[in-house]
Order: C-alpha cells, then structure tokens, then sequence
C-alpha cells in the first residue's frame, strides 16, 4: 500500500549540509500499524513529514496507493492530502474555534456542503468519545481531549492512512494508553493504516504490528515487534527494548548482587509467547537440587503475545547450575549469564 | 456650571469640531485597517521560511513601511501636501488631513499585524496545509481568526494614536479639536478651551481603549 524507496533527504545549510535521511526503504502494509522508533535527531520526523509532502525528499520516492507523491503538482498533491490524515504531538488545533468547529475545518477544505458536515463532525466526535464538548474551546480541554478532537480532525475526510508525530510523547502514562487504545479501536473499525513515529518503546508495543528502529538517518533494523523483542540486533534496539523491558535501577541492584553472591550464578530469562505464561521456575526447582532467588521480573504484552525478562539468582553445585541452565535452554528460554554489570 | 468653567466655548463650534475629530479618525481608521492588515499579511507571508517566502518583495515591503514609520508626522504631512492636493483637491479642511492620516499610520499597524501573525504556532498553519489547504483557505480561516485579539489590540492603539495626529494635523490647518484647541485656545490666550478640547480627546481616547480591550478579550479564547 505505501513503498518507501530509496529516499534521502538533505537540508542544505550554511557551513555544512545536513543529511536527515539516507537512503530508506520501506514497505507498509494495509491496515497495518507501522511504527517507526529512534532518538530525537534520527531523521524520523523529517520521514513522516515526507509521508505526505510536508517535506519534499531531495531523492526518491514514496509511493502511497500506487501513486507518487513526490512528484505530484500542488493542486494534486491537496486532494491527496485529504486522504492522508495527521496528529501531531502538540495537537496544533485552532484555538479561535470550538472542538466542533476544528473537527469541521478539514470538511470546510474538503468542500462538503453544510449538512453533511454536520452529520460527519456529530459522527466523530462520538467516535472519539468527546460527546458534550462540542462547543468547548481548545483551551477548556485536557491534553488527552485536545488529542481526540486532533484524530477526530485527522480522522474527517475519512482518510485511508493516519500519520502520527509523536501523538503521545507529550500526555501522561494513562492518557497514553487511553489514546494508544482509541488508535488500536480504530485501526480495527476503520482498517485505517496507521504509521506512527515516537522515541518510547512502551507505544511500540503496545499497538504497532510492525517496527523499524531508526538511528543517524537509517533504518537499522525492522520487523514485527515480537521478533524485534525476541532478537534485537543493533544496540539501539537493545537499548530500546530495554526501555521496556528492565528496571531503571536494575543494573544497581544486579552490581550489589554480584558482590553479595560470590557463588552461583545471575541469570537473565527471556521468555517469549506462550513459555512466558509456564510454571518454569517451580519445574525448574523441583528438577534440580538448587537454590533460586527472583530477583527482578518483568512481562509486556505486544499484539502478538507476551514478551517476559526475568533476572534470577542460582547457588547450588556447580554441576546443578550448569543442568538449570541446560533445562532452560531446552524450554525454549534465552539465558544470559550475567558476570559483570 | 460647564457655562461658568468654560466661559469661552462655544458648544456648537465645539461640537462641529468634535465631530470634525471623529470624521478624519473614523475614515482614516478603516483605511488603515485594510492597508495594514495587508500589508502585514505581505510582510508576514514573504518572510523567511514562510508560504510566499521572497526576501526582494518582503525587502521591499519592510523598507517602505520602515520609512514611512520614521517620518515625524508633522513633516510627513508637509512632505505630502503636493500629493494631497492631486488626490484631494484641497491642502485645507478634513478632507485634506486623511491621506496623511492614513500613510502616517498604516505601516506602524502593518507592523503590529506581522507581530500578531508570528505568534501563531507555526504547526497549526502546517496542519493545515496537511489537511490540503489552498493558501488562501489558510490565510481566510487560519492566520486572520488567530490572531484576531491582535489585530484588534493593534487597531485599538493605532486609533488612540491617530486622534493625537488628527490633532496635530489640526494645528496646521485640517479642523477638528486640535485646530479648536490651538485657534481659539491657545492663539486667543483663552484657557479654558484648550483645556474643554483636551478633556473631549482624552473622553475620546477612553471610549476607543475600553471598547477595544473589551472585544479582544471577548474574541480571545486563549
């Protein structure tokens, strides 16, 4: 549905040019929610603006429904954008017009006459659950409300793709997650696909099918998020993953323990799937004649199932530690033996 | 009692002029709204990294206004005279006052309205092009209703300015209560009409102030 070839986008600039992106290629599927992750300053706000001619790429091109929309004219390339929605991540609503009045201005743009209008601004605003805010102004609504009447808005010329620029980055946890939910809602009711850019992995997982992790201008890696979880690559994803996956103060914790226990072994556990739901540890203690301290656990839910770390603490003989790690192993788990922090 | 205050005024001649005052601020007001609006919408849309971004016209554009807010009124209005003559007819009377008026003080509001415009954010006006706005849908519903409570501050404080021009222009010969005040105040040593003119101006100045922060802050849903 949106092919991504080849492109690279220079802004030039006084002493030296700056590249944004180089050199990106992507295919994203329909009906998909396609995430696109990194560090500020790794080109993927400039990407996402190119997605629908906010920004032009220097070489390229992206195609979207078979049609390039990086040569189109301008009066073309409008219209186009009427069916390629966006949300930002300060909302940019018109504060000189009411909740109903914002959701209607891209019908206005669009030229659709008064009646429909109507009908399709009271539609959305149920969609978004915004029901009685109607003639409250941006001002009077809450960073998680602003955020609705910005899919509403998005979501009104009833688009086939939704872009979103880093839609959550400035709400709190829970309203996050409401939002992330209402996105996931829509995606199913609309078979909207949505291509998201953010630099938390929480968001990643929990609503995107597919990732691309990218650093300096590069997709470095990508993949459905499970597979992305299960077998990070580059450093970047493993320190993404670890966004979700460990404590922050776990490395601090797992120093002291290495000092405390001068014997045995800590051993981080990555189960992935169904094994993450398994009684591992009562088999694994009933098995061998060890002693097992848990020290740190840890499971996230991704749309394809869950994805659990645990860090435990083995003492015992040294042959039965190494039949532990043996049966793990055997179960399918990753096992990371941890000797220094 | 205002009989024994002001001995010296004339009420009707005090009202013709008051009226005279209100006439060359009034015409000259919307005139300047108009220029200046835009010409802040020039200044604002040629700028850097803006939707008609072209540094000759916005070089252009901003070195005139520039010149034009420099010039003491008072010598603008002589400067200009040759030009008022051609376009009124007459160098006397209110008539002959608006043209300076209005070039006097629409760069100084075209400046305000470019101020007003940079305030917007400028993701609100992306969003826009975004959904798939024409420049003029931006211009017509995005950049003017955003910063409406601007364009009317500004035209709120270039009024009460323009009612100390008309006053000035008063002096040399426009009418008004700056010609009152001057002519059969100050000229005539009578006191009381200077002061009877400047109370008008000041009740003047009030009424515009007032009804000018009341809609902006109606219209200012910040």
């Amino acid at each position: 549905m949106i092919s991504v070839q080849h492109v690279k986008k220079i802004f030039p600039a006084k002493s030296e040019e700056v590249v944004a992106v180089k050199d990106v290629n992507l295919e994203i599927k329909e009906g998909e929610i396609f995430g696109i992750i990194g560090y500020s300053g790794a080109g993927k706000s400039t990407l996402i603006r190119m997605f629908n001619g906010l920004e032009m790429p220097t070489e390229g091109s992206i195609y979207i429904e078979g049609k390039d929309i990086t040569r189109m004219k301008e009066s073309k390339l409008r219209l186009a954008r009427q069916e390629i929605g966006m949300i930002f991540q300060h909302f940019h609503l018109l504060w000189s017009r009411t909740v109903y009045g914002n959701i209607a201005f891209p019908l206005e743009i669009a030229g659709i006459p008064k009646k429909e209008r109507d009908e399709r601004v009271r539609e959305l605003i149920q969609l978004v659950g915004l029901e009685g805010k109607e003639n409250a102004y941006p001002s009077e609504l809450s960073g998680g409300q602003k955020q609705r009447v910005g899919i509403a808005r998005a979501l009104a010329n009833k688009p086939k793709v939704l872009l979103s620029d880093e839609a959550t980055s400035a709400l709190d946890p829970d309203t996050t997650d409401a939002i992330l939910d209402l996105l996931v809602d829509i995606n199913k009711k609309l078979g909207l696909t949505i291509i998201l850019i953010t630099h938390e992995m929480h968001v990643i997982k929990k609503i995107c099918h597919r990732v691309a992790v990218m650093e300096k201008g590069k997709i470095v890696e990508t993949g459905p998020v499970l597979e992305v979880f299960k077998h990070p690559e580059q450093p970047v994803t493993k320190r993404f993953v670890g966004q979700v996956t460990d404590a922050e103060d776990m490395k601090e914790t797992v120093g002291r323990l290495l000092e405390k226990y001068q014997s045995g072994k800590i051993v981080k556990l990555t189960f992935v799937g169904e094994v993450a739901e398994e009684p591992i540890i009562s088999t694994l203690i009933q098995k061998q004649l060890i002693v097992v301290n848990i020290l740190h656990g840890n499971i996230s839910h991704t749309r394809h199932g869950a994805y659990g770390t645990l860090f435990i603490h083995m003492d015992g003989k040294e042959e039965e530690v190494r039949n532990a790690i043996q049966f793990l192993l055997s179960r399918q788990i990753g096992v990371e033996v941890i000797e220094h922090v | 009692m205002f009989e024994q205050l002001f001995p010296n005024v004339d009420w009707e001649k005090a009202w013709e002029k008051t009226v005279e005052t209100l006439y060359m601020t009034g015409i000259s007001l919307i005139w300047i709204f108009f220029i200046g609006v835009l010409l802040g919408l020039l200044l604002f849309l040629t700028s850097k990294d803006n939707l008609w971004e072209n540094m000759i016209i916005h070089g252009f554009v901003a070195s005139i206004v520039n010149i034009f807010r420099s010039i003491p009124f008072v010598i603008l209005i002589v400067l200009l005279l040759p030009f008022t003559k051609i376009i009124v007819g007459t160098i006397i009377g209110k008539e002959a006052a608006i043209p300076a008026l209005i070039i006097g003080s629409a760069p100084f509001y075209a400046r305000m309205v470019e101020i007003g415009l940079r305030e917007i954010d400028k993701g609100v006006i992306e969003a826009a092009q975004a959904m798939g706005a024409k420049t003029s849908t931006i211009i017509f519903k995005v950049l003017l209703p955003e910063s409406m409570p601007a364009i009317v501050s500004g035209i709120t404080v270039t009024a009460i300015a323009l009612v100390g021009y008309t006053a000035i222009a008063g002096v040399i010969g426009a009418g008004g209560l700056g010609d009152y005040a001057y002519l059969d105040g100050f000229s005539r040593n009578n006191n009381d009409v200077t002061l009877f003119a400047t109370l008008v101006i000041l009740l003047i100045v009030f009424i515009i102030q007032f009804t000018g922060d009341y809609i902006t802050k109606k219209i200012d849903k910040r």
